[in-house]
């Protein structure tokens, strides 16, 4: 009997997340058409079960890591940590964005279908064993942001946003197209485990590595580079934060930002981890020049949404110093980053998103200004998130930085990390801005209290509690993401 | 048998804030009577602290450890000696007089205000008490956003410039000395301090001459900025005039001394040779300090500002004493922590009533206030000399303990602090007798109520508070000799240790001087000398 690789085959179960979340998608958009526009809320409940459907696939994930589809896709622990992160960051967007699609009049089926495509996207990125792969998953997550950022069709800063993203956007994925297809060239191969042995075959035969591979290498930098928003390829990303829908900001600068991370520490560490002296001088480099140009530019900014995109683009560079790391205990520290950081900027970009009101236009700092007295609690969750990004202790920003800094010195890598260090100081005048505004400004005239949705007030009761559970009582994710750490290397 | 008195001390505060949240937010009296419920109830259980003490043990008491974070060997880890035991104490002592003194001053966000300063007080205390470098830095920098909030919503005229000034100094600082902490972690595998400094001094961990100066640098600046040493101090001014009453008690009473505490805690045991290498400039800073606070506090035409530059002054003299490395001289630098924290928190007290009164700080404003309120200026005169040194009063035992100290190792540096007992007699007594003396010259003044019943309770504790240091100070300085001794000797080990190269006659001449039992007899004559 012919032995069938039926496992090969058969094993939906390591992508049950996107195939739920597809699924999810494809009902709401069939079945939009049929209900009422004043019923339309209710996609957005079947979009939020979607993403609690994901989550249950990724248990299902877990229960039988390996291998899927001929190796194109790997389900493992490394894969499941980032999925959650980007499940819980749609799950958590999509809750922020009942009343904000009421109030903006853009109630519609398609939003929430968008958001979940996106989502199935960043999924296929994260647990990509293959290049193209991670490209398709790239391109399903980028190109459903395209559109949501510009969901706003009415206002021309979301259109500018939309256009800017797409053009630029699409620059962006050629170049890490460009890159695979030199890095097939030079290995003849497109899977990230099997790249990593060409490579060592390479040295064993030449004693270096092929100039083509390293040229890859550095195209598939600028492509992803440009996805996490990493200098010199953050310009676009001030003006696409600022012009997307809110909820639409905090999904981006959370969701594509883990995924991506996540594609990243793959290529770079499996593929080319015999070849880190050649991408860690980039990632240095980055790093720095990505901290200065996030945390200077936020500095002067008045509109607050603006000043968490800018400071969205620092913490980028806070990542890249746990990147440049290049051991294990560097990937745990970027995954620990990257959850604690979804968590606190979706959190802040959803207050934020109610605190707007119709139109977007209660964003200037000095509309903030006492907030702490009109609606305290309100103030209190902002200034949560806003101490968290800041990086102070008992939240899960400060054991993030923590550990990315600790990653990093353990590395020897001292000088990026005193440079962090400052940096994160300086981000502390913008953040504290904010608070001062709240809490020690005369309550200004224009706006009265808000009234905070029971659905979104779920959504920052969790990511606050999550943003202080990270702070105080990290172990059990700490360990989750050290052993997904272990995961990513072949055993 | 495990005790957890200090987890208990350390979070009690903290108990009360959920109290205050359920309380109606206008519901000042009960929220007040809480707030001082609370922080008399700390107080009383930081009493049983000294009951158990130990005075001949050197280590760590009541000590508590348990895993916390365990992947990265993070610990819950507490546990006080003889130089921690009174700072606790210091601010279980501070903390309902400035609640006290709060009563009526604050009347907007009464809740808020009385949140923060419960907060803070845990803060604190876990800042003395925490044994874990982690846990350290975790309350280290819990202190800063209470303490931020006290001064911008409910201090003066420029107070959020004050606020933000006070805490992007801080943090500066201690961001380096958390990079400093990772590496320190890196190496020796542990944020343990015991465990760290167990095995620096053992050699398993060496550090390189360099890497120890950077990290002792690293450190110092942080510890400096808070103190604050001279030529960082330019926070502390803005801070303290603009912050309400309770907060600058708190500030010059306790936050000050969390940055002198952290070098005899972390900066000399962990880095000894660095220390000892940066001793000369650091001595030399310190006098810099003394002299130039006294004599900008002379000039100054604020009465809350020249209180303030007094801190500079005299937390110069700690600074001074701590660098000193005689037996004598640490002690009197936590002798001098403990007093300046009651007289410089007495002195704000006071100048916060006339504030309540006048609200202003202007000295002009006032002038022979000693008609119209005999009694609040009389405990304000006493004051005064309690915190310019007066023999028998706290301030006296201190200054002279760290001179005495000094003057054993550096008789150049004694000459010159003693420059600083002069300067703060003329400071204080010239400011006293303009805002106290002499005829009314403000009409305004001529009715002012004297000290309420509130009022003299608050001075009146803080006379007895003052005049029991003098008198008794033996019961202090006796509880802490065995770990100022300890401290001294393992810094003179590891040094000569590490060191035998250096070993020039006025290195040897340190390390007798830190021998026990001649410091013993030494610290008892001397104490001898100062009772009256």
């Amino acid at each position: 009997m012919i032995p069938f690789p039926l496992e090969q085959i058969v094993n939906f179960h390591r992508l049950a997340p996107e195939i739920i979340l597809c699924v999810f998608g494809i009902v709401i958009m069939v079945a939009d058409p049929f209900v009422q526009a004043a019923h339309k809320r209710s996609l957005g409940w079947l979009a939020f079960i979607g993403t609690l459907g994901g989550l249950a696939g990724v248990y299902l994930m877990s229960r039988d890591p390996g291998n899927a589809y001929n190796d194109l896709i790997r389900a493992d622990a490394f894969s499941i940590f980032v999925h959650v992160i980007v499940i819980g960051a749609a799950a958590l967007a999509i809750l922020g964005s009942f009343n904000y699609l009421d109030e903006e009049n853009i109630q519609r089926g398609e939003y929430y279908a968008l958001v979940l495509f996106a989502t199935a996207g960043m999924g296929i990125l994260v647990g990509a064993n293959e290049l193209v792969t991670a490209f398709i998953g790239l391109e399903m997550s980028s190109i459903s942001t395209y559109i949501l950022a510009g969901f706003r069709r009415r206002a021309i800063k979301s259109n500018e946003a939309s256009l800017k993203y797409f053009v630029l956007g699409s620059f962006a994925t050629a170049f890490f197209l460009y890159g695979i297809a030199m890095v097939y060239g030079a290995t003849g191969t497109t899977r990230i485990d099997l790249i990593s042995a060409a490579l060592q075959k390479m040295v064993a035969e030449h004693g270096q590595v092929a100039a083509l591979a390293i040229l890859g290498l550095a195209l598939m930098f600028v492509g992803l580079g440009f996805k996490v928003v990493v200098a010199p390829f953050q310009v676009y990303a001030p003006d696409v934060y600022e012009g997307a829908p809110t909820p639409v900001t905090a999904l981006l600068a959370s969701g594509p930002k883990a995924a991506t991370f996540a594609v990243m520490l793959r290529i770079f560490y499996v593929s080319f981890g015999s070849a880190g002296n050649f991408w860690f001088w980039a990632v240095w480099g980055s790093a720095i020049l990505t901290m200065i140009v996030g945390n200077f530019a936020a500095l002067v900014q008045t509109n607050v949404k603006r000043m968490l995109a800018y400071s969205s683009i620092a913490h980028a560079g806070y990542i890249l110093v746990a990147f440049a790391a290049g051991t294990d205990i560097g990937i745990a520290a970027v995954l620990f980053y990257l959850a604690a950081y979804a968590l606190m900027k979706i959190g802040a970009f959803l207050v934020i998103a109610h605190l707007g009101q119709q139109g977007e236009k209660r964003l200037e700092i000095t509309d903030y200004a006492g907030l702490g007295s009109r609606q305290p609690v309100l103030a209190v969750c902002f200034s949560l998130f806003l101490l968290s990004l800041l990086g102070l202790p008992a939240t899960g920003g400060f054991l993030g930085k923590l550990f990315a800094f600790q990653a990093a010195l353990d590395s020897k890598i001292v000088w990026l990390v005193v440079i962090a260090a400052i940096n994160s100081v300086i981000g502390a005048y913008y953040y504290l801005r904010v608070i001062v505004a709240m809490y020690f400004w005369e309550p200004s005239k224009e706006y009265g209290p808000s009234k905070v949705a029971p659905t979104l007030a779920f959504a920052l009761a969790i990511a606050a509690i999550g943003t202080l559970y990270l702070g105080i009582l990290p172990a059990r994710v700490l360990d989750l993401a050290k052993v997904a750490a272990d995961s990513i290397y072949l055993r | 048998m495990p005790s957890h008195l200090l987890t208990v001390i350390t979070f009690l505060p903290l108990l009360g804030v959920p109290a205050l949240l359920l309380l109606r937010a206008d519901d000042h009296v009960w929220i007040r009577r809480i707030a001082l419920a609370v922080s008399l109830a700390e107080f009383a259980i930081s009493l049983f602290l000294l009951r158990g003490f130990d005075a001949v043990n050197a280590g760590y008491q009541f000590e508590e450890y348990y895993d916390w974070i365990s992947r990265a060997n993070i610990h819950y880890h507490l546990g006080v000696d003889g130089i921690s035991l009174f700072l606790v104490l210091l601010t279980t002592f501070l903390t309902p007089l400035a609640i006290l003194c709060s009563w009526q001053a604050i009347h907007e966000n009464v809740k808020g205000f009385f949140i923060a300063l419960l907060v803070i007080e845990t803060a604190m205390i876990g800042v003395f008490v925490s044994l874990d470098l982690l846990l350290f830095f975790f309350f280290w920098e819990l202190t800063l956003i209470p303490m931020y909030f006290l001064i911008g919503i409910w201090g003066h005229g420029r107070r959020i410039y004050a606020a933000v000034k006070f805490i992007l100094y801080t943090m500066f600082g201690s961001i380096l000395m958390l990079v400093a902490i990772l590496w320190l972690y890196n190496l020796a595998g542990t944020f343990d301090l015991q465990d760290i400094q167990a095995k620096l001094q053992t050699g398993m961990v060496l550090l390189p001459a360099r890497t120890e100066l950077l990290l002792f640098g690293a450190f110092f600046l942080a510890f400096a900025i808070k103190v604050p040493l001279f030529p960082l101090h330019t926070w502390l001014p803005d801070a303290h005039t603009e912050a309400p009453t309770a907060g600058s008690v708190i500030l010059a009473g306790v936050m000050l001394k969390l940055g002198t505490y952290g070098m005899l805690r972390f900066c000399l045991p962990l880095f000894p040779d660095a220390a000892h290498r940066m001793a000369p400039f650091i001595g030399i800073l310190a006098i810099i300090g003394i002299v130039y606070g006294a004599m900008v506090a002379t000039v100054q035409t604020d009465l809350k500002r020249l209180v303030a530059y007094t801190s500079v002054s005299h937390l110069g003299f700690v600074v001074l004493g701590i660098f000193a490395f005689s037996t004598i001289s640490v002690q009197g630098a936590i002798f001098q922590m403990l007093s300046h924290g009651i007289s410089t928190g007495a002195l704000f007290l006071g100048v916060g009533m006339l504030y309540d009164r006048r609200h202003t700080f202007e000295i002009k404003e006032y002038g022979g206030l000693i008609n119209p309120m005999p009694v609040l200026m009389s405990f304000f005169l006493f004051i005064a000399l309690s915190s310019l040194a007066l023999p028998p009063l706290n301030g006296f035992i201190g200054e002279f303990l760290i001179l005495i100290g000094t003057f054993q190792n550096h008789h150049v540096w004694a000459a010159w602090a003693a420059s600083g007992a002069v300067l703060s007699a003329i400071y204080l007594l010239w400011a006293y007798q303009r805002v106290g003396f002499g005829e009314v010259t403000v009409e305004q003044n001529r009715n002012l109520p004297d000290a309420s019943g509130r009022e003299r309770l608050i001075l009146a504790t803080m006379a007895v508070a003052i005049i029991f240091m003098g008198v008794a100070s033996p019961l202090f300085t006796r509880r802490m000799q065995s770990s100022t001794n300890n401290l001294l000797n393992q810094m003179e080990r590891v040094h000569n240790v590490s060191r035998p190269a250096m070993h020039n006659p006025a290195e040897t001449q340190t390390a007798v001087v830190a021998r026990p039992q001649k410091n013993s007899s030494a610290t008892a004559i001397s104490l001898r000398r100062v009772q009256p």
